[in-house]
């Protein structure tokens, strides 16, 4: 279970301090697939951060199965089994793909091993194995090898930060389906920021957050439902509200 | 051989045992063992401290290994090995210097490799520097490599310089003749007060020849690094300078990747880029469960690969 409890995060923007993260709580029980979503610069990637320890809360605790963690280092959180994928993540010049899923896996991964993890992501070739994190991957390639890192890692508690974000239609496809067998046997709890629909529809819960605080959280179908009504002026939409 | 000897040896030219093919062991000014093969003749010079390494045209798929190691403290040496290597062969050198001192004085071991790479031939030569030792004495090295190339060889150069060398003044110059392919990768990490510099010249003079300079370094400590190659395109030919360097701790680094064109089909390109380990490099492999340290390390022995 991960309990957030009332979490500020500010940040000066230069000028004035902000609040990136405003008061929020919220729980995620064992085995929950959650979508966080929400406008951007409303706070979700921060709040991803802050979980992993990635960035330091102003006020509040995380609790993560009973532990407080909130002044626990990224190190000790990945060791408790808690994942992060980065929204962009970082390129390394010399790193084979191989050596980042073996370090995130624990053990030396055979080429047939790596392959697996990567033909989940829609990369299927064996070349790809080999490859260095550099440059000469494009930023959808980097993309779908840090998600593929993250599934290698296998943690109790895996968080994506916008997965769909600069990856092409067909691998967004193949996303939505490696997703989709995560939340049919994944027996972790996973937390996706996301705003595709198709990701959200997989939800257990969902949670829309703008401006540093929660604004809605549920049941995920009648959160879409409450989203769509939000975005649309259909009669039925209209009805409900009246 | 000791324990020392073969760790050294170990470390410079991954050698546990008498390495297969032809060889020459240098030990502390003098020769430890020394083995021609029918294609590959080894032989001292007459006239100066070194070797002359002959290789036969059309050796294929054979190896020469040329370590020198020095564990007695004081010693410095100037050694000139001289490689003719035979048209349309194809064949690994595998070279090296390491030092184990223990004393006060300073040891020293300084080199002048000439290649002579004929007609199609294609070579690839492998160089590691290595110092070790807890006494006062400095460890130096000094090696100059002169290549000349022939009208279609290939030459893939590995020059390595990982750690325990307090000073080295590297010095190459490369003449490229027609369809020549010339690849040189540099490795350096340089740690407490040592100091290191690199010049390179290498001179596109063929039709269609080709060089790729890449150079990847670490400084630590209050170490200090100079890179200079330089790329002169006399025909039309192609190349590339890469020079990429990680910063750390109060070290310089000084890179200056150099490029000429002398012939309106000259086509040579360079870039540097000298910056400290990126923090989201740290993150990313501390969300994977390795300490910061760890992670340094991990980043910084992929850079130098």
């Amino acid at each position: 279970m991960l309990e957030i409890k009332n979490l500020t995060f500010e940040a000066d923007d230069g000028k004035k301090t902000v609040k990136i993260i405003d008061n929020i709580s919220l729980s995620v029980p064992d085995g929950k697939f959650m979508v966080i979503t929400g406008p951007n610069g409303g706070g979700k990637s921060t709040l991803a951060r802050l979980i992993m320890g990635l960035e330091k809360p102003t006020e509040g605790q995380i609790i993560y199965n009973g532990t407080d963690i909130t002044d626990m280092s990224v190190t000790d959180r990945a060791k408790l089994g808690i994942g992060y994928a980065f929204q962009q993540p970082p390129r390394f010049k010399g790193m084979t793909v191989r050596k980042m899923l073996s370090i995130a896996n624990g053990s030396e991964l055979s080429e047939k091993e790596c392959c697996n993890f990567l033909a989940k992501v829609g990369l299927c070739s064996a070349e790809y194995v080999s490859r260095e994190l550099d440059n000469s991957l494009s930023g959808g390639e980097m993309k779908r090898i840090e998600i593929a890192t993250l599934m290698a890692r296998k943690p109790k508690l895996a968080i994506f930060d916008e997965p769909e974000a600069g990856i092409d239609l067909w691998s967004f496809s193949m996303l939505v389906e490696t997703f989709k067998n995560i939340q049919r046997t994944s027996s972790g709890t996973t937390i996706i920021i996301s705003h595709q629909e198709r990701i959200m529809n997989l939800a257990d819960e969902m949670v829309v957050i703008a401006e540093g605080k929660i604004r809605k959280s549920g049941e995920k179908t009648q959160m879409l439902a409450d989203l769509m009504c939000e975005f649309s002026s259909t009669p039925r939409c209209i009805r409900a509200e009246n | 051989m000791n324990k020392i000897d073969k760790e050294l040896l170990s470390e410079i030219a991954g050698l546990h045992d008498v390495p297969q093919g032809a060889y020459n062991i240098r030990k502390n000014s003098d020769s430890a063992g020394r083995k021609s093969t029918d294609s590959i003749i080894i032989e001292s010079k007459k006239d100066k401290p070194g070797i002359d390494i002959k290789i036969k045209p059309g050796t294929k798929n054979q190896s020469v290994h040329i370590p020198v190691i020095i564990t007695e403290t004081g010693i410095t040496e100037m050694v000139y090995n001289d490689f003719y290597i035979g048209d349309d062969s194809d064949v690994l050198i595998v070279a090296g210097c390491g030092i184990h001192n223990s004393g006060d004085k300073e040891t020293g071991h300084d080199g002048v490799h000439r290649f002579f790479i004929g007609k199609n031939a294609k070579v690839r030569y492998i160089e590691k520097h290595y110092g070790e030792g807890d006494g006062n004495g400095k460890k130096i090295m000094n090696p100059s490599t002169e290549v000349e190339m022939q009208e279609n060889s290939v030459c893939e150069m590995e020059m390595v310089q990982i750690k325990g060398v307090d000073s080295t003044l590297r010095k190459m110059t490369a003449n490229l003749g027609k369809n020549a392919k010339l690849t040189v990768t540099e490795r350096m990490m340089t740690h407490g007060n040592q100091t290191a510099r690199s010049d390179m010249l290498i001179y596109l003079n063929g039709e269609e020849s080709s060089a790729q300079v890449i150079s990847r370094s670490v400084g630590k400590d209050s170490s200090d690094q100079t890179f200079n190659p330089a790329v002169i395109g006399n025909n039309s030919c192609r190349a590339h300078i890469q020079c990429d360097s990680i910063i750390m701790d109060n070290s310089k680094i000084r890179s200056i990747p150099e490029i000429a064109a002398n012939h309106k089909e000259a086509q040579i390109v360079h870039e540097a880029a000298i910056g400290r380990i990126n923090g989201d490099q740290l993150l990313k492999l501390q969300t994977l469960g390795l300490t910061a340290e760890e992670a340094e390390n991990v980043i910084i022995d992929g850079f130098l690969k």
